[in-house]
């Protein structure tokens, strides 16, 4: 009799062997992800933007705030055209600002910032929209009502009245940048998240999970907020340009980064002022944005991809 | 033999998809005579709706249909569209499964009807409208000339049905189409439609194509049967030899998968353990005098009302352990509200759940939920009811974890296994999500699920209904098997009596939230006693051609009424009805006619 019991403890040992842990939709998340080439290319251009914005005082041998008033304005060597008034010489690659600064290490320290502001202001508005949004959905009812209209009453605030009064009363700061925009961008997030879940309340699966004596919040949590992931990448990748849109904005108000400190949206917008005598002012804030926003877009596309277990 | 009025000659229909060509039908050859009605049965996926889309020129862009169809010896495949459109909708008509989504929302029945006739033949406003009348009083619509005014959303789903019907047959069609024309409906709905295509077929001798999953359908109807399976036809013959001396082994199957209401044990199926072996006298469940109101706002602005709509209005029953009781009932009729709030997933209004001596009526957030463990449910569509980004080992884990939460990680994952392997899954199939499983195999996680606590009582919701013939019986017996195993209590819903039948030891027939009718199942179809529990087994078609001919089809003779009318109840009862929607009814009592067998208060018939 011992033999055929040694068979079957046999071949679990060898089913354990080949499928050790039951996987999550994480753990498959992350290994599809990996594997789409356009978001994994994303992810490493981010990262290496990321770790030189981090690192730049260490290598470069100019700071952000050095004026070099003999070549205020000038061309990088390599620029093409002998129009240029002038040439910067040294290592300044990117060329010079309008004070005679390195745009190199300009650009990089403006990347601190935008990127700063992108993640975080996009983190706290999806950690507040998805949850505020779930919660309402799914309890529904009065709750529901009370919360969406609190809502409501956010929306009719002008954003920039808004702003001004926080800078008024907490004094300028740049944490407080964070806080307002972040403030203003869950409230869009929360009403997506809301109706999301409105459809997926219905759905069979969180019955058959509230009988598997699943509660609120974990039916929240494992249930309805994996299934509402979808829209909320591609909302969240949109989000990340507007609030580095909306920094910028900011900034040229004088709300937001005070010079010499800077940020991409700042750069732009001196840029553009001199776009005709110095195109690379423009030129090289704007690439570096540009390539940002598109890495944005194809993680947030491999993202939702990856998160939905059809698509494997 | 007369010239066919369509043949059918060495046919296929093909599919690009992204991976590689599907052959849907492959070489189909036969005859459609003057007439006559000729069934299609095949299971989900065996080609039999493409074969006449195909026929059609009704396919998706990126199928195609090869060989030859010629109706009354005129080739259609290759006809240009317009000249398709003659034959099309006017000589050979269809009709689909779900009446609401084959009709324009947004035109009234009469508008579409006669856009239909108007389009084909060139008869004057005034006629047209009569020649529609006369469709309608034919199909028997009452109050045709009101009808043609409604847009289908007001219509319930066997007028819509039989509106559809009307459309189809109102220029005078030689050849009817019929895909699946009642999957959707209710028993006794799906006999009178039945009745009507019969009358049409002898009244107006149009020939009929039926295609069905459904054997018992076609018993009743076909002249001839073709037997379909991944595409082609197996098996095709005249009726009575297909049903009596079929050849191909899966007809046989098909045959033997039918659940019987006049046959509960069969051999080679998993047999329901009678109560006596089981012994267990002990009563597990006592529902004392349950209601389920749910408050509707009728009239609009200003001044609106609410009326309560009495979804469960008073049911008592009781359950013993290892018992299944089987609730049967046309859609509406509360049967799934009922278990619900057994279970106390939706708030009971009145009433009382005693469970193995507790009354649940006090409990509340934890307490309710750690008595999840004794109660679990299936339920009717294994997709819906499966989270689309849990694998299933994670949905089937899903009750251990929270309901056991003392257990390990490995533990679980044993437990799992050991389950998977119980419910006939792979237990390597652990990481899979339930996309990648047909409905019969996600049917067994959403059993496994259920079972994986050894709960004291199973809630089945139309767990079987949405299954093909072949798997229905596979899952069937493996809840009667694992009944038999773990000797759990059931509740099994279905409106399928035949399942039913096979499945349960007593019988309790709802009628708008009120029990008509509860025995043991025996004598619930052989003694039927209430006129509603006698018109729903009346209606079930069996799969035996000789019975359905000789059966005398005892239809009701309205629909279900509206629940929120007060006399909707008393709709067996009139002697004591009180001609008010408002007022409040007299409630049929339960009367014990012998030993276990209850009827509602009637009218003698």
């Amino acid at each position: 009799m011992s033999a055929p019991g040694l068979t079957t403890r046999n071949t679990e040992t060898i089913e354990r062997a080949l499928d050790i842990e039951g996987r999550s939709l994480w753990t498959d998340a992350r290994r599809r992800l990996v594997r789409n080439k356009a978001a994994l290319t994303s992810i490493i251009v981010l990262s290496i933007i990321a770790l030189m914005a981090a690192f730049v005082p260490f290598f470069w041998p100019y700071g952000y705030a050095d004026i070099d008033y003999a070549n205020i304005a000038c061309a990088p060597d390599w620029w093409p055209g002998t129009d240029a008034a002038c040439r910067a010489g040294g290592y300044h690659i990117f060329g010079m600002d309008q004070n005679g600064r390195d745009l190199f290490v300009r650009v990089l320290y403006g990347a601190r910032v935008s990127l700063a502001v992108g993640f975080v202001a996009t983190l706290v508005s999806l950690l507040i929209g998805v949850t505020y949004g779930a919660i309402a959905g799914f309890v529904g009812g009065r709750l529901d009502e009370l919360m969406m209209r609190f809502v409501d009453v956010l929306y009719s605030l002008p954003f920039i009245f808004f702003v001004i009064i926080l800078m008024v009363v907490f004094n300028q700061n740049f944490f407080l940048l964070f806080v307002a925009i972040g403030a203003v961008e869950w409230l869009t997030m929360a009403r997506i998240v809301r109706g999301q879940t409105l459809s997926i309340k219905q759905k069979e699966f969180i019955e058959a999970a509230r009988a598997a004596g699943v509660g609120t919040f974990a039916n929240i949590r494992h249930h309805v907020i994996p299934n509402v992931l979808g829209p909320v990448v591609v909302y969240v990748t949109l989000t990340i340009p507007t609030v580095i849109l909306a920094e910028s904005f900011l900034s040229f108000l004088g709300l937001g980064i005070q010079d010499p400190l800077t940020s991409w949206g700042v750069l732009i917008a001196d840029g553009k002022d001199h776009m005709e005598t110095a195109p690379w002012m423009l030129v090289f804030p704007a690439l570096f944005m540009a390539v940002t926003l598109f890495c944005f877009n194809f993680i947030g596309d491999g993202l939702r991809d990856a998160l939905d277990p059809k698509d494997r | 033999m007369a010239e066919p009025i369509l043949q059918i000659r060495d046919f296929n229909v093909l599919f690009d998809t992204h991976d590689s060509e599907v052959h849907a039908v492959k070489n189909l050859n036969f005859d459609i005579g003057e007439g006559e009605c000729v069934g299609i049965v095949g299971e989900s996926g065996s080609g039999k709706s493409q074969l006449f889309l195909g026929a059609l020129g009704l396919l998706t862009s990126n199928g195609r249909a090869t060989g030859s169809v010629k109706y009354r010896g005129r080739e259609l495949l290759g006809l240009p569209e317009r000249s398709l459109n003659k034959v099309r909708g006017s000589k050979i008509t269809m009709i689909f499964q779900d009446p609401l989504t084959a009709l324009t929302p947004h035109m009234t029945i009469g508008a579409q009807m006669m856009e239909a006739l108007r389009t084909h033949q060139h008869v004057p406003r005034a006629e047209a409208e009569k020649r529609c009348l006369e469709i309608l009083d034919l199909v028997r619509i009452p109050e045709a000339r009101n009808r043609m005014g409604q847009y289908p959303h007001e219509l319930s789903g066997g007028m819509r049905q039989r509106v559809m019907i009307a459309m189809a047959t109102v220029c005078g069609p030689d050849l009817l189409i019929a895909d699946e024309p009642t999957t959707a409906l209710d028993v006794t709905v799906q006999a009178q439609i039945l009745e009507i295509m019969r009358d049409l077929k002898k009244e107006l001798k149009t020939a009929i194509v039926l295609i069905s999953h459904d054997m018992g359908v076609i018993a009743g109807m076909a002249d001839k049967v073709q037997v379909m399976r991944l595409g082609e036809v197996v098996e095709g013959g005249s009726t009575d030899e297909v049903f009596y001396a079929p050849k191909h082994d899966y007809t046989k199957a098909l045959l033997d998968a039918m659940p019987r209401i006049d046959r509960p044990m069969r051999k080679g199926h998993a047999i329901l353990q009678p109560l006596s072996t089981i012994g267990a006298e002990k009563r597990l469940l006592d529902v004392e005098d349950l209601k389920v109101y749910f408050p509707i706002k009728t009239g609009g602005f200003p001044v609106s009302k609410v009326k309560p709509l009495r979804a469960v209005d008073g049911v008592s029953f009781s359950l013993r352990q290892g018992e299944t009781l089987g609730i049967v009932g046309e859609s509406g009729c509360g049967k799934s509200t009922l278990a619900r709030a057994v279970m106390k997933l939706i708030e009971k209004t009145d009433g009382a759940v005693v469970w193995s001596g507790r009354d649940l009526s006090d409990l509340h957030g934890p307490d309710v939920r750690k008595l999840r463990k004794e109660f679990q449910i299936v339920f009717q569509d294994p997709l819906a009811s499966l989270d689309p980004r849990m694998t299933i080992g994670e949905s089937i884990a899903e009750p251990l974890v929270t309901l056991r939460p003392e257990l390990t990680r490995t533990q679980v994952q044993d437990e799992v296994r050991a389950m998977m392997k119980r419910v006939g899954l792979e237990p390597g199939w652990i990481n899979r999500y339930p996309h990648e499983f047909s409905g019969g195999q996600n049917q067994r996680v959403g059993i496994a699920r259920a079972m994986i606590v050894k709960p004291k009582l199973i809630v089945c919701d139309e767990a079987v209904s949405a299954l093909d013939v072949s798997i229905q019986s596979q899952i069937v017996d493996l809840i009667l098997n694992l009944q038999s195993e773990f000797g759990m209590s059931m509740i099994f819903i279905s409106h399928d009596l035949s399942v039913v039948r096979q499945v349960a030891h007593r019988v309790m027939v709802l009628y708008l939230g009120r029990i008509v009718e509860l025995a043991d199942r025996n004598s619930i179809y052989e003694d039927p006693r209430h006129p509603y529990t006698r018109a729903l087994i009346a209606a079930v078609p069996v799969p035996d051609p000789k019975a359905e001919r000789g059966k005398q089809h005892v239809t009701l003779a309205s629909e279900l009424p509206s629940p929120l009318d007060s006399r909707a109840q008393l709709s067996f009862l009139k002697s004591r009805m009180i001609d008010n929607p408002d007022a409040e009814q007299y409630r049929p009592k339960l009367v014990e006619v012998a030993t276990g067998h209850y009827v509602a208060e009637h009218d003698p018939a």
